[in-house]
């Protein structure tokens, strides 16, 4: 067992535990996106960052891929990362704005303009479909290629993969493949957040969170049967 | 008698017959790939082919050697044993100077260095002023030695330390002796050798690897290239001591796919010390097992960070990873894994030949020895220095740098390649060391450095390094990769007019998340040409935003020409030469310039005979 500190609060790891892991088992919230328990973690999205260390020696480091180390004192809610998660949310939805995932967590910290240019990439390259191919397909179909800005997701020498069974798995994980709910407004950056009532669905699927569901926007994953029930009664 | 005796014996044997030949003449001519391009190899043709026809071929040496740093003045050829310097030699030369010099023993005047300064001819190498400041301890074997014979470096003492630490050092002992020089890693970060050593070396394991760092990729450096071209043995050897004492049987020199001549000297000694056992089973029959590998690098930058180059020398994509675990529990294939650069392997024979003491009395408190930096840009003498730690920027600037050409004021520095910072004049004091270059938001890096002069706009400058790292990010984190991409958004934008009076804030704010959030040392060093810049020139950030003016006259979109009422006298040149023709106006008349056309590219400008034409800063 290791032990280390969250949060002032004493804490014991099991060997091999990431600092995201222990924390999820002590029920400390830390936001993620290119994490899934399902696949190996990459850090590539800078979302599930942690304070480390302490004075002059703290530094930021992503949750998911540091390991809990004996005597580790960790922060996991501190201004210094709140400031970076803000920004790190603008940049994300600066590249894909399409994403409800991305609007709900920019609802939820509170990011409330985006000063960058909007690029609608639809794609964050947060790698969860290479790894979702490669670790639990066992595919290998699709892969990163290229570097710096010319980075992206595609398959050996752009052409259709012998190793692709169109399983879907890629689409499946996806954070940015799924639609932002559709507002009474025309769509900005930042979505309406729900007129600013957090917490918002990303926490709780109860119908009473949104004030779409009443008429139904048709992009609702979490609650498809209550709009069904709503079409019957029309 | 045991076979590390035999060998003792046979470097004798070939330093005496060294000894004996050093006392005739020899013609050194400097080809690193700076004087190669410059045509030192038609140089050396030339000057065999004169030696030939006065018969001199066996009372004169040529001796083809790597860079000896003064790279402005290249093709460089010293003459021993007098040691005089001739500088920017042709081929046309050679006769003259086998005649003059070698037969005659007359010195050729104009051959010789002029310093700027003074007008003075210099003779002696080691009286020019670039030299003077120097204490050149690795950079001075290049003059010695010919990188592809290893007779040379054995002649010079080399391969002494090996024989030291196999013969009478534990593995222990060596580590100590690095520990205690107080070594750092001179690749960039810093880190103390003997530390990085002791922990690889107490990591168990049975298969481990050393690494030599040659990925040298920050634009204008080219410490390592010179190093490997000049004095590849001094590498191998350093490796072998660094192998003998951490316990690898195997080591990797990772270089990049641009040094093509750095490659074939390496090569070169590897086979030669394979020749002389020096690499192989059972070393010298001391039962030490090591042999080294080259790989390739395939021109990305981010390969530099050892996390990404074990992925490389894997044959994976060359994307860092996060430490913990460090290279020297889990590096190369899991195994326990040393990684250093070119320069500090280089320097480990040294260490161990003079003692941890003598080199620890060499710099300053936290950072010793010597360090060799790449020196240009707007400066007088351009090349390598290898200075002790704690010298001044202003004597590196001044004195052994010459000073700005053509008079110009000093502006800024910048140390530490593309993720360093700008140093601005009223630091220039400032001793360089690890310690003092990162306590002003710069970093000693590799060692680059460039100069600026007044006519350099900052923020064109923080523009040219985001772009450069906008292509060279692997692209994995995402606040490295867009976080570079948006700051270059804003930095373009004010160069182009549309500066907005928020952006100076955004930049920084930015800047300090992509810094502190960003997983290797690449996306952490990313933003320091924007930090730096806009702490020490805010002014002329804000010049471009509010004034829309671009105070050094670089921004093409705030400046702007125009052609002055009395001196132009209507010659028609700059009207020939606009390739927009936006220039009209009668021969011998006044001329002007339609503002609308003009491109702003500055041609007319250059055409001009007369300086009638006046580039301003604001764009009316």
């Amino acid at each position: 067992m290791i032990n280390l500190r969250i949060d002032g609060l004493d804490v014991q790891a099991e060997d091999g535990w990431t600092i995201l892991e222990t924390c999820q088992f002590y029920g400390i919230d830390i936001p993620t996106l290119c994490y899934d328990h399902g696949l190996s973690p990459y850090g590539a999205c800078r979302l599930c960052l942690v304070e480390i260390g302490e004075g002059k020696n703290a530094k930021l480091v992503s949750s998911c891929t540091y390991p809990a180390l004996e005597g580790l004192k960790v922060k996991s809610h501190s201004n210094r990362i709140i400031k970076a998660r803000k920004i790190v949310i603008e940049l994300m939805i600066a590249r894909c704005p399409n994403s409800k995932t991305l609007q709900d967590l920019a609802s939820k910290y509170n990011v409330q303009k985006i000063r960058f240019k909007i690029k609608h990439e639809d794609c964050l390259l947060c790698g969860l479909c290479v790894r979702m191919c490669k670790e639990q397909m066992m595919s290998g179909a699709i892969d990163f290629i290229g570097r710096g800005k010319d980075r992206r997701i595609t398959t050996a020498f752009d052409e259709k993969s012998d190793l692709c069974r169109t399983c879907g798995g890629c689409m499946y994980i996806c954070p940015i493949c799924e639609l932002r709910c559709q507002g009474p407004d025309p769509p900005g950056a930042v979505c309406g957040s729900c007129l600013e009532m957090s917490p918002t669905c990303l926490d709780f699927s109860s119908e009473a969170q949104c004030f779409m569901v009443e008429s139904g926007c048709g992009t609702c994953v979490r609650n498809p049967i209550k709009k069904n029930v709503n079409e019957m009664e029309e | 008698m045991k076979d590390i005796d035999k060998f003792k014996q046979k470097l004798s044997r070939i330093r005496k017959s060294k000894a004996e030949e050093s006392n005739r003449p020899c013609i050194i001519v400097s080809s690193g790939t700076c004087g190669e391009a410059r045509g030192s190899k038609e140089v050396f043709l030339a000057l065999k082919n004169v030696i030939k026809k006065y018969k001199l071929g066996k009372k004169v040496d040529i001796r083809l050697t790597g860079c000896h740093g003064f790279c402005q003045v290249e093709p460089i050829i010293i003459i021993h044993p007098e040691n005089i310097f001739y500088q920017s030699v042709q081929p046309e030369d050679a006769e003259e100077i086998i005649s003059e010099t070698i037969i005659n023993k007359n010195i050729i005047d104009h051959l010789l260095f002029k310093d700027p300064n003074n007008g003075k001819k210099i003779k002696l190498e080691k009286d020019i002023p670039f030299y003077k400041k120097q204490n050149k301890l690795l950079l001075k074997n290049n003059a010695s030695i010919d990188p592809f014979k290893i007779e040379d470096y054995i002649g010079i003492g080399g391969y002494s330390a090996i024989l030291k630490v196999l013969s009478k050092m534990k593995p222990e002992k060596v580590i100590d002796t690095i520990k205690e020089s107080g070594i750092r890693g001179r690749g960039g970060a810093g880190f103390p050798t003997g530390i990085k050593w002791s922990i690889a070396g107490k990591t168990e394991g049975k298969k481990k690897y050393i690494v030599c760092n040659a990925d040298e990729g920050d634009p204008g450096a080219y410490m390592d290239r010179s190093i490997l071209e000049g004095n590849p043995h001094s590498v191998l050897e350093g490796m072998m001591i660094g192998a003998n004492a951490i316990g690898a049987r195997e080591g990797f020199i990772y270089i990049r796919y641009e040094y093509p001549l750095a490659v074939t000297t390496i090569d070169a000694a590897i086979k030669q010390a394979k020749k002389y056992r020096l690499l192989g089973k059972n070393i010298l029959g001391t039962g030490f097992d090591f042999d080294i590998k080259i790989v390739r690098g395939a021109g990305a930058f981010v390969c530099g960070e050892e996390t990404a180059l074990m992925a490389s020398i894997e044959g994976k994509k060359g994307e860092p990873r996060q430490r913990p675990p460090f290279p020297a529990e889990r590096g190369i294939w899991n195994k326990p894994t040393n990684i250093n650069n070119v320069e500090t392997w280089a320097n480990v024979p040294l260490i161990i030949n003079n003692g941890a003491k003598w080199y620890s009395k060499i710099g300053t408190k936290g950072s010793k020895g010597t360090k060799i930096f790449s020196l240009v840009g707007k400066i007088n003498n351009t090349g390598l220095v290898e200075v002790p730690m704690g010298i001044s920027l202003k004597e590196m600037i001044y004195d052994i740098g010459g000073g700005i050409p053509e008079n110009k004021n000093f502006k800024a520095i910048q140390t530490g390649g593309p993720s360093g910072g700008c140093i601005p004049k009223e630091l220039l004091d400032l001793p360089i060391d690890y310690d003092e270059l990162a306590s002003v938001g710069s970093i000693m890096g590799s060692g680059g450095m460039v100069v600026m002069d007044e006519d350099t706009c900052m923020v064109d400058v923080a523009k040219y390094f985001l772009s450069f790292l906008e292509e060279e990010s692997c692209g994995k984190c995402l606040t490295c990769r867009e976080g570079i991409e948006r700051m270059l958004e804003i930095v373009e934008r004010i160069t182009e007019k549309e500066g907005k009076k928020e952006d100076i804030e955004t930049l920084k704010e930015l800047g300090e998340v992509v810094k502190d959030a960003s997983m290797c040392q690449l996306g952490q060093t990313a933003p320091n040409p924007v930090l730096s810049t806009l702490k020490y020139f805010e002014n002329e950030y804000l010049a471009h935003i509010r004034e829309k003016k671009c105070p050094a006259k670089v921004c093409r979109a705030l400046i702007s020409f125009k052609i002055l009422k009395d001196v132009c006298n209507g010659c028609g040149a700059c009207r020939i030469a606009c390739p927009e023709k936006a220039i009209s106006g009668e021969k011998k008349k006044l001329h002007s310039i339609d503002r609308k056309k003009c491109i702003k590219c500055g041609i007319c400008f250059e055409t001009c005979k007369f300086d009638a034409i006046d580039k301003r800063a604001g764009s009316d």
